[in-house]
C-alpha cells in the first residue's frame, strides 16, 4: 500500500437488471431507477443507476482490491454522467495518501458519456500478522 | 417553464422571494428520531451483495458485518413512503413542496459523503436524525435549472453513533427537450446517447423576430449582413431596431466581405451540452468592416486559435434547417469562402 499504487480497473456492465436490483436492494423506489417511461417524462433518456448502487460498487471496488480484512472508513462520491442501461462503467483508482495502515484512494468511474463518479475512499488495511512494524514503517515513510 | 397553469406560476413567482424562503430552511431538522424500518439483517445484506456482485466474505456467515456503504439503505422508507414513519419532520416536506410548486419537480442525487464509525451487524436497531445543512442559489445544470439541497444525517445503532451521511440532491425543472424526444420515436438505446453526447442532438434554434429576421434571411443566402444606419452611416451588429450613434430607426444593410480577425476567444472544454462536442473555440471575431460577431473558429485545433489570428467567413450547415456563420483560419492565398456543404 503505497502512494501512487494503481488499482486494476474494474469493468461493470450497466444492465437494466443491475440498475433495478441495486435500486431495490437499497430500498430506493424512485421511478427513474426502474420505469423507463416515467424516467423519460422527467427528462432522462432512460432509467439510470441510483447513487446508493454507485456507492456500493465503489466500496466493493476498493475492498475487492485490498481484501476482506480491509475496512472502509469513509466514502465520498460525486455523480456526473448517469449510468444508463447498455453502457459500461470502468472503475479506476490510485492511492493518493497513506497514513499508517490507512489509505485514501482516489476513484473514477467513467462510462461512454463521461465521468459517472469521482471521489475518494478511505480504507484501513490491517497489516498481515508479523509484518505490522514493516507496514507502519512503510506507511510512515510514504 | 414549470409546465403548470398560469395561475400557479404567478402565485409561486420566480423572484428573489423563493430563494430567500429556501434559505430559511437551512439548519432546520429534516428527521428527528427516525427509526429504521428493519433492524440490520442478513437477507437485506445478501440482496445488496448479490446486486453489487460483492463476494467479500466479511459480509457473510455468523460474524458478518453489513457492507458499510449500505449505511443509507437502513434509513430508507421503501415503497410504503414516509407517511407513517416516525421522525420525518414537516419541514423537509414543506421545502420539497415549495420547490415542486415552483416547477422544480424532478430530483437527482449528486453527492454522498459517508463516514463509518462502527460496523453494523445483523440485529442492530437503527435510529437517525438529519438536518438541512444548506440550500443553494438557483443553478442551471445540463439537466435543467434548480436548487441543490444538502442534508446531513447521523445514524446510530442503539445509542452508538455508527456513521454520518451527507447527501446532496438537485431538485430541478427538466430542461426543454427536443420535439423528437425519446418516447415519441426512436429506441431507448439510440436515445440513451442522444441526450448526453450530442450525437443526433440538435443545436438550439435561433430566436428569429422582426428585428433580426433580415440577418437570418441573409444567412440563408450565405451573406453575413451588417446593419447600416440610413442617416449617419454607422454600422451595427448584432441587429438592433435603432442606431446607437444617432438614434435613427432607418437602416439598410451591407454584406460583410468575410475577412476578420480573432478579437478574443475561449475554448470550451466543460460542461458538455447536447449537440456540442468539446473542446471547441468560441470567438469574438472583428470583421474588416469594424463590427464584431460571436461565432466559432472551426477547422483549426482549438489550441492554435490566437487573438489577432486572421479568419475568413464560411457557412456551416448543422441540420436540415440550421445553417450558421463560422470562421476558418484565413488561407494565405485568399481562397474563397462559401458553404461547407
Amino acid at each position: 500500500m503505497k502512494v501512487g499504487e494503481v488499482l486494476p480497473p474494474l469493468e461493470i456492465e450497466i444492465t437494466r437488471t443491475l440498475i433495478v436490483a441495486g435500486a431495490i436492494a437499497s430500498r430506493d423506489y424512485q421511478d427513474v431507477h426502474h420505469d423507463a417511461d416515467l424516467a423519460r417524462a422527467k427528462g432522462s433518456p432512460d432509467i439510470f443507476m441510483n447513487i446508493l448502487t454507485t456507492n456500493g460498487l465503489v466500496g466493493r471496488y476498493v475492498t475487492d482490491h485490498f481484501g476482506p480484512g480491509a475496512v472502509l472508513r469513509r466514502v465520498a462520491i460525486r455523480l456526473g454522467a448517469p449510468n444508463h442501461p447498455g453502457d459500461t462503467m470502468v472503475l479506476t483508482g490510485s492511492v493518493e495518501e497513506v497514513d499508517g495502515d490507512t489509505a485514501t484512494v482516489r476513484i473514477l468511474g467513467a462510462n461512454a458519456i463521461g465521468r459517472h463518479v469521482t471521489g475518494t475512499v478511505t480504507v484501513t488495511v490491517p497489516a498481515p500478522s508479523g509484518t505490522a512494524a514493516d507496514a507502519r514503517a512503510e506507511g510512515g515513510a510514504a | 417553464m414549470n409546465g403548470r397553469g398560469g395561475d400557479e406560476s404567478s402565485r409561486t413567482g420566480e423572484g428573489d422571494g423563493l430563494a430567500e424562503r429556501l434559505k430559511g430552511y437551512e439548519g432546520r431538522p429534516a428527521t428527528t428520531g427516525g427509526v429504521g424500518r428493519d433492524p440490520v439483517n442478513a437477507p437485506m445484506i445478501r440482496h445488496w451483495c448479490e446486486a453489487m456482485g460483492d463476494t467479500n466474505p466479511a459480509y457473510r456467515g455468523p460474524d458478518a458485518v453489513a457492507p458499510p456503504t449500505m449505511l443509507q439503505a437502513w434509513t430508507m422508507s421503501g415503497l410504503s413512503g414516509h407517511a407513517d414513519r416516525p421522525g420525518r419532520s414537516a419541514v423537509y416536506d414543506e421545502l420539497f413542496a415549495l420547490l415542486d410548486d415552483a416547477g422544480y419537480t424532478s430530483i437527482v442525487a449528486t453527492d454522498c459523503e459517508q463516514e463509518y464509525l462502527r460496523p453494523l451487524r445483523p440485529g442492530d436497531e437503527i435510529t437517525f436524525d438529519s438536518m438541512i445543512e444548506s440550500v443553494s442559489g438557483r443553478k442551471t445544470t445540463k439537466l435543467g435549472t434548480g436548487y441543490f439541497v444538502t442534508t446531513r444525517m447521523d445514524i446510530r445503532a442503539g445509542d452508538e453513533l455508527a456513521g454520518t451521511h451527507r447527501f446532496r440532491i438537485l431538485k430541478y425543472a427538466p430542461a426543454q427537450r427536443s420535439p423528437r424526444a425519446p418516447g415519441v420515436s426512436g429506441s431507448a438505446s439510440d436515445t440513451a446517447r442522444t441526450g448526453n453526447t450530442g450525437a443526433g442532438a440538435r443545436r438550439p434554434r435561433p430566436v428569429v423576430n422582426r428585428d433580426n429576421a433580415g440577418f437570418w434571411e441573409g444567412v440563408g443566402r450565405h451573406h453575413l449582413l451588417i446593419q447600416r444606419c440610413a442617416d449617419c452611416g454607422t454600422l451595427r451588429f448584432p441587429w438592433l431596431p435603432g442606431c446607437g450613434a444617432c438614434g435613427s430607426l432607418d437602416w439598410d444593410t451591407v454584406a460583410s466581405g468575410g475577412e476578420g480577425t480573432v478579437y478574443s476567444y475561449v475554448v470550451v472544454h466543460h460542461p458538455p451540452f447536447p449537440a456540442f462536442d468539446p473542446p471547441y473555440a468560441v470567438a469574438l471575431v472583428e470583421l474588416a468592416e469594424g463590427v464584431r460577431i460571436v461565432s466559432n473558429v472551426v477547422g483549426v485545433p482549438c489550441d492554435e486559435v490566437r487573438i489577432g489570428m486572421p479568419v475568413r467567413l464560411a457557412f456551416r450547415r448543422y441540420d436540415e434547417e440550421l445553417e450558421l456563420p463560422v470562421f476558418h483560419a484565413a488561407e494565405p492565398a485568399g481562397t474563397g469562402a462559401g458553404g461547407e456543404g
